[in-house]
């Protein structure tokens, strides 16, 4: 059988790995690899990915996957791209795969080092939001207000006292042709933005929403609907911007309250607890409106 | 056999490099290793050399580019110094681990702080237990033949290891030294293409890098353990093979200089091995039984051999250029160690000749 015809009749990415149950992160990477196909190559930091899919002697992976260390998978892939030029194999495609730690944090150098030499790689940041596979602590992409074990709620503190950082603009201020924001909770638009950055080459860069149960504590079969949440409060805009302009947005049908996103999630339970906390909720929903506005995310 | 040249040290080891044909080369500039990815980079802008040349931002990920390029089946080469081969460091463990077999010249250089560039071989030395194959180099020619010997170390199905070059910052990258250099065919017999048994590839798609669990972690470890320690008879052999393609002695994993009957046997390694060779050559001329111990492969340690070098030996007094703070110099600590226990093995003395 040809490699080609063999993808379409298995997954790529199939059972027998040890993520949580309910893991956003476990949906979304099997349903990224639908839409590369099987003729890449994955490289992951480390985080929940590489822990939840490599215990020695198993793997679900059935693409070639390397991982190597926590700061360096754009470099890795970096070498792997090079590798395959120099071998005349370049039909074969480079896919990183890391969290928000790997990404907005220890490995951001290396991931700006790529991006500014323009390297051939889809770089795919499965953003939860903090570091899961160590217990929930802070990172560069947990949310302001939301309470980490590094940065918990407490009688002087509201949770993160620092906003996201906007990976999406200082990634495409880089200049690379394809940048997007999507969500596993809106697995179609997920793939066809996937589909579409395989069209490119240089690099390339889709960061989704990747709800955790177990750290944003909430119930695991809820895990599609605190995506859909996310987006149609606000808080989650999902756009793609091609060649550095904004080439479509999705919008929400229906606008719900930061609230009915919030009051779900245990990571923001403090804030419904005092005079204090209902008076940044005001904030977080004026963020959500922010985003609705500069977006567009509501117009026709 | 061919030319005969004078030519700068950085320059002989970036034609070895490039007699070795690697396929990706990746480098961040520091001094004094800047002259060898300099002259590989010019090579590059000129096609005089068929390999992708990664201008990283950092040396963490020019030995990461190097870990993937490995990965996916291809040779590859890196040159770093002092705090360059720190930042790699993390890079440099788990590529042993995971048995990526790439080349990197360590061009020795003090570490920071405070900062300063002059030689001392604290940097290597602190790479030593990454399980990294070290060689440390006496010559520019030396410098030369080893980078042909190292990536068929490294690539050798039983070892399958990172092989790091030593060589001393300035006194060998910036001296300018007569070379004589190896036809390109020769080399190409003597170095084939790098085939490994394994390598990304969605045809076979293999899971790399996996997390161990402690019933399997040790087992790696030893892995490496086994790889460089019962890899010294292949070592032996690849370097007997340089020798013969170099048509000079490059054979021993040490060399024993005017030994024979020498009560005080110096030890040194990289390139004041030369200067001391003349002064055992004095020494010995007016009478005095000394004679030089010079270790050129680190790791694997070769402590028979040296064991039947310095065994009649009464004093054996090591010059380290790098100190285990809070204990004492390197080198006297491993000789010390395998020499503990031997039958009437001679004195150690550990000289600190040089931290600058």
């Amino acid at each position: 059988m040809t490699v080609k015809k063999k993808a379409k009749k298995e997954s790529l990415f199939v059972s027998g790995h040890r993520a949580c149950h309910g893991c956003g992160m476990a949906l979304g990477v099997r349903h990224i690899l639908e839409a590369t196909g099987n003729d890449v190559i994955v490289v992951s930091p480390t985080g929940c990915l590489e822990t939840f899919t490599s215990p020695y002697g198993f793997s679900p992976w059935r693409v070639p996957w390397i991982h190597h260390v926590f700061e360096n998978a754009p470099a890795i892939a970096t070498g792997v791209v090079a590798a395959l030029r120099a071998q005349g194999r370049d039909h074969t495609r480079v896919v990183a795969i890391g969290g928000d730690g790997g990404t907005f944090d220890i490995g951001f150098g290396a991931l700006s080092g790529m991006l500014e030499r323009g390297d051939d790689v889809l770089y795919i940041c499965v953003d939860n939001g903090a570091y899961m596979n160590t217990g929930g602590q802070r990172s560069a992409a947990t949310p302001a207000w939301a309470a980490t074990t590094t940065a918990p709620a407490g009688r002087q503190s509201m949770g993160k006292a620092e906003m996201k950082k906007d990976l999406p603009e200082i990634v495409a201020a880089h200049g690379i042709p394809y940048v997007a924001t999507a969500s596993i909770a809106y697995l179609g638009d997920l793939k066809k933005k996937i589909k579409k950055a395989m069209t490119y080459h240089g690099s390339r860069y889709i960061q989704i929403d990747t709800p955790c149960p177990s750290v944003w504590s909430f119930p695991s079969h809820l895990t599609l609907e605190i995506g859909r949440l996310g987006v149609n409060c606000g808080l989650v805009p999902l756009f793609e911007k091609e060649n550095g302009e904004i080439t479509a947005i999705r919008k929400i049908k229906r606008k719900v309250p930061v609230t009915d996103y919030l009051n779900k999630q245990k990571r923001y339970r403090h804030l419904f607890d005092s005079e204090q906390g209902q008076l940044e909720i005001e904030k977080i929903q004026a963020l959500a409106d922010s985003n609705i506005e500069k977006f567009g995310l509501l117009s026709k | 056999m061919s030319d005969i040249k004078v030519v700068e040290g950085s320059e002989a080891v970036a034609l070895a490099v490039k007699a070795c044909r690697p396929h990706v080369i990746s480098a961040y500039p520091i001094s004094p290793q800047t002259h060898i990815v300099e002259g590989l980079a010019k090579m590059a802008a000129d096609g005089d050399i068929d390999a992708e040349y990664v201008r990283v931002e950092s040396e963490f990920s020019a030995a990461s580019v190097l870990a993937g390029a490995s990965a996916a089946g291809s040779r590859s080469y890196t040159a770093s110094s002092s705090q360059g081969l720190l930042l790699m460091t993390e890079v440099l463990y788990a590529s042993a681990g995971m048995r990526l077999p790439f080349v990197l010249t360590g061009v020795n250089r003090s570490i920071s702080a405070p900062i300063n560039i002059q030689v001392d071989h604290q940097d290597s030395m602190s790479l030593r237990d990454a399980g990294l194959i070290q060689f440390y180099v006496e010559s520019v020619q030396e410098a030369y033949d080893m980078h042909l010997a190292a990536f068929k170390i490294a690539e050798d199905p039983d070892i399958m290891l990172p092989v790091m070059v030593c060589m001393d910052g300035w006194v060998l990258t910036h001296s300018y030294e007569r070379v004589q250099f190896v036809d390109q065919k020769a080399v190409d017999d003597f170095l084939p293409p790098f085939a490994p048994e394994h390598y990304l590839d969605p045809a076979t798609p293999k899971t790399w890098g996996s997390y161990a669990e402690s019933d399997a972690m040790m087992e790696f470890k030893y892995a490496i353990h086994k790889a460089m320690s019962e890899g010294k008879p292949r070592i032996q052999e690849i370097l007997n093979e340089l020798s013969a393609l170099t048509g000079r002695d490059n054979s021993g994993l040490i060399e024993a200089y005017r030994v024979d009957g020498a009560e005080i046997i110096l030890v040194a390694i990289g390139s004041v091995t030369g200067t001391v060779k003349d002064a055992v050559d004095e020494l010995r001329d007016a009478g005095k039984k000394v004679g030089l111990l010079k270790i050129r492969c680190y790791r694997p340690f070769p402590h028979e051999e040296i064991w039947q070098a310095v065994k009649n030996a009464r004093v054996i007094a090591v010059m380290d250029a790098s100190f285990s703070m809070g204990s004492e110099g390197s080198i006297g600590l491993d000789l010390k160690a395998k020499l503990f226990g031997r039958p009437q093995a001679p004195m150690v003395v550990d000289f600190v000749a040089g931290l600058r």
